[in-house]
């Protein structure tokens, strides 16, 4: 009975359902819209197109700069050339298989960790030991590895170096700071504040600048730390600061009950903090505290005043080579590509880790 | 049953441990310095040779990461002088601000970036310079369907020049000297004002010579364009020391001195053995085959020999580098030995 109520049912119009319904109700859905949508595939076609014949049709992809010169496309053998010092920078050529192992191991090392469900103990550690690894095999000295100064370092490797180790190291200070600044006690509260203001009132710039011109007129000689070192120190008290504003915003969007609840059960401070309070606190945050991240990343570009060749300062200097004079384009949308995949990608895990981390919220687990 | 330390008390615990951690980082970390630059070059084993981040022709990375350039050879030639090895050199890129701070707080032995002499890094900024390597100085480029010849003519001409530079007030400077006007066109970035001046948007842009080379270098004709034989400034560029350690100062001076004075006897890469049997004293002296020169130096006596075995002369780093077989295509100009029309006179060797 009810399959031959359903033959005659009529079916709705090829017009509201399937592809064309979906273009009618989301492109064409009144006057003005659809406008816009017109407008758009102008667009499209104005910009997209002459990009795509740019990038892809008319592109260059073998060949010397001059064979480029003759041709209207991209000229991607500029990035076939030139990517090695891009990526590492001045880390000796027949060596550059070291930092692109760190790298594969410390991306490998990411997805492993992906998934919250391995976090652990063990996990925590084998980061440790992956750190000392790559350390090992950056610098070398040791099981027959020769050794290679942090003054050669460069390009990408350069860039994820200070982002990660700036980011590891000021995840925890930040927090510190966070919990410092609400702390009953006044002399490290005012510490904490005076520190996250002095800092958020400074650009990067300065603070960097600061450490790589000012720092050594006023140590000794022969006890400034290196360049890099200093640059880094700069990047993790920067971004300590930020991290601990956004922390400090999760600490206070926790009610008042759970400090009394936990107080209530009997646990210490240091328990409530660690166990209730934390917890809840660092998953509110969490897209704030990844905007961090990726503006931590985007900052290390500015290390290029104090002459340290990261990412886009490798791909500006390959600029500067009489030889491929002129393909700024192909070099920074390369490096652009680069920057992209990282901040992209960061973006979308936290996404997904607060998605995982709130099955109260979406059931999604 | 554990006993808990209260929050506070832990956060002052680390964050004393986190200052004395830096400290401690701060005071390894880094090779001391030891009395004479000299003794601590050798100590080191290395030199330490502050250049540019990146200028064509002067000092700036090959796609191998090698640093190539006038300024780098110099580096390289100090490194052999005092080492005997051009490969132990260190470049440390620095930035235009960077630079003399790096020299004072002794970052690096040298000083080769491109830098000119002026009374007020010579004198207030504990610093001296050795002799000239390169005499550079801002000049004019222009089309050749302008058919300006000379800078004379430039009367009202758009000028491309970037912003709040010597260059700037170099121009203002000649222009108001000569009675003439022009008008500017102001753009920060050295890329995009050589692209506005290829594409037309001035008649005329202005730069230090060496740079306008390099810019011409990247067109697809570069001999539609001509440099004017007008050049309005000096910029003589040298490498600069330390003021208080006069025997470093001796070793760099002669460092240049040298590969000038082998260009002037015609001692290269390829004779120089061969030059080894010259009864020219002249040659004898420089060469350490008479004389014990690079021992008063507190050198090997075989400062010059190596320098010029692994390097070559001044003329062959300029033509690696700057020459006409480079893209910059420098004609040699004031940069020559002073027996073939420059102004590089290199003081007796004995």
């Amino acid at each position: 009975m009810t399959e031959s109520e359903n033959k005659n049912d009529l079916k709705p119009p090829i017009t509201e359902v399937g592809w064309l319904g979906w273009i009618r109700k989301n492109l064409f859905g009144d006057w003005f819209s659809g406008l816009l949508t017109f407008a758009c595939l102008y667009l499209i076609w104005k910009i997209g197109f002459p990009a795509l014949q740019w990038a892809v049709l008319d592109s260059h992809w073998s060949g010397t700069a001059d064979d480029c010169r003759g041709a209207s496309g991209a000229c991607w053998s500029f990035v076939r050339h030139n990517y090695r010092f891009i990526l590492f920078g001045f880390y000796p050529y027949e060596e550059q298989w070291r930092p692109a192992l760190c790298i594969a191991i410390f991306v490998g090392m990411l997805f492993i960790s992906k998934n919250p469900i391995r976090w652990s103990r063990k996990l925590l550690y084998g980061w440790l030991v992956v750190f000392v690894v790559i350390a090992v095999v950056m610098r070398g000295g040791l099981a027959g590895l020769s050794r290679i100064d942090n003054n050669v370092w460069g390009g990408l490797t350069l860039t994820l170096l200070l982002a990660v180790v700036g980011i590891t190291l000021a995840y925890p200070l930040g927090i510190l700071l966070a919990l410092g600044r609400q702390s009953r006690m006044p002399a490290i509260k005012m510490l904490c504040v005076a520190y996250i203001e002095l800092i958020r009132g400074v650009p990067l710039i300065s603070l960097l600048f600061m450490a790589s011109v000012m720092l050594p007129l006023f140590l000794p000689e022969g006890l400034v730390p290196d360049k890099l070192l200093r640059a880094q120190i700069a990047i993790v008290l920067f971004a300590a600061a930020y991290i601990a504003e956004v922390v400090r915003g999760g600490l206070q969007a926790i009610p008042r009950g759970q400090y009394d609840a936990a107080q209530a059960i009997g646990l210490s401070d240091v328990h409530r903090t660690r166990l209730i309070i934390l917890p809840q606190a660092l998953k509110i945050v969490i897209p704030p505290t990844v905007s961090i991240f990726i503006s931590t990343l985007k900052d290390t570009s500015l290390v290029v005043i104090i002459a340290l060749f990261d990412l886009l300062h490798t791909a500006k200097a390959t600029l500067s080579n009489p030889d491929w004079l002129g393909f700024s384009t192909e070099a920074y949308v390369f490096v652009a590509l680069i920057y992209f995949l990282f901040c992209f990608s960061m973006a979308r895990y936290s996404v997904r880790l607060e998605s995982i981390l709130s099955p109260e919220k979406s059931g999604s687990v | 049953m554990k006993i808990y330390i209260s929050p506070n008390i832990q956060l002052k615990y680390l964050l004393t441990l986190l200052i004395n951690s830096i400290l401690v980082i701060s005071f390894t970390s880094s090779e001391s310095y030891a009395g004479k630059t000299l003794e601590a070059v050798k100590s080191r084993g290395h030199l330490r040779c502050g250049v540019n981040t990146g200028l064509p022709g002067f000092a700036m990375a090959d796609p191998r990461g090698i640093w190539r350039g006038l300024d780098a050879d110099l580096c390289r030639a100090i490194a052999v002088a005092t080492l005997g090895d051009s490969s132990k050199v260190k470049f440390i890129p620095l930035s235009a601000q960077q630079r003399f701070t790096a020299l004072q707080s002794a970052e690096v032995d040298v000083l080769v970036r491109n830098t000119t002499i002026t009374l007020q890094r010579d004198a207030a900024m504990g610093m001296n310079f050795g002799p000239v390597n390169y005499y550079d100085g801002q000049g004019f480029i222009v089309h050749k369907d302008l058919k300006v010849k000379s800078a004379l003519e430039l009367d009202g001409a758009t000028i491309c020049v970037s912003p709040g530079t010597t260059t700037e007030a170099n121009l203002a400077d000649y222009f108001r000297g000569k009675g003439m006007t022009y008008q500017s066109v102001v753009i920060e970035s050295t890329d995009e004002l050589t692209q506005a001046f290829f594409a037309g948007r001035c008649d005329c842009y202005t730069a230090d010579a060496s740079a306008l080379a390099a810019a011409r270098a990247r067109v697809k004709f570069p001999h539609d364009y001509h440099i004017l034989p007008e050049i309005i400034s000096k910029e003589p560029l040298a490498p600069a020391v330390r003021h208080g350690d006069d025997q470093w100062l001796d070793i760099v001076s002669w460092t240049v001195w040298a590969m000038q004075l082998a260009e002037e006897y015609d001692i290269n890469r390829k004779n120089i053995d061969s030059m080894l049997e010259s009864m020219n004293p002249n040659v004898q002296r420089l060469l350490g085959v008479k004389g014990n020169f690079g021992e008063i130096l507190g050198l090997d006596n075989k400062w010059a020999y190596n320098i010029v075995k692994q390097l070559g002369n001044y003329g062959e780093s300029f033509e690696r580098n700057l020459g006409n077989k480079t893209k910059l295509k420098l004609s040699r100009g004031l940069n020559q030995v002073w027996s073939r029309g420059g102004i590089l006179y290199a003081p007796p060797l004995r």
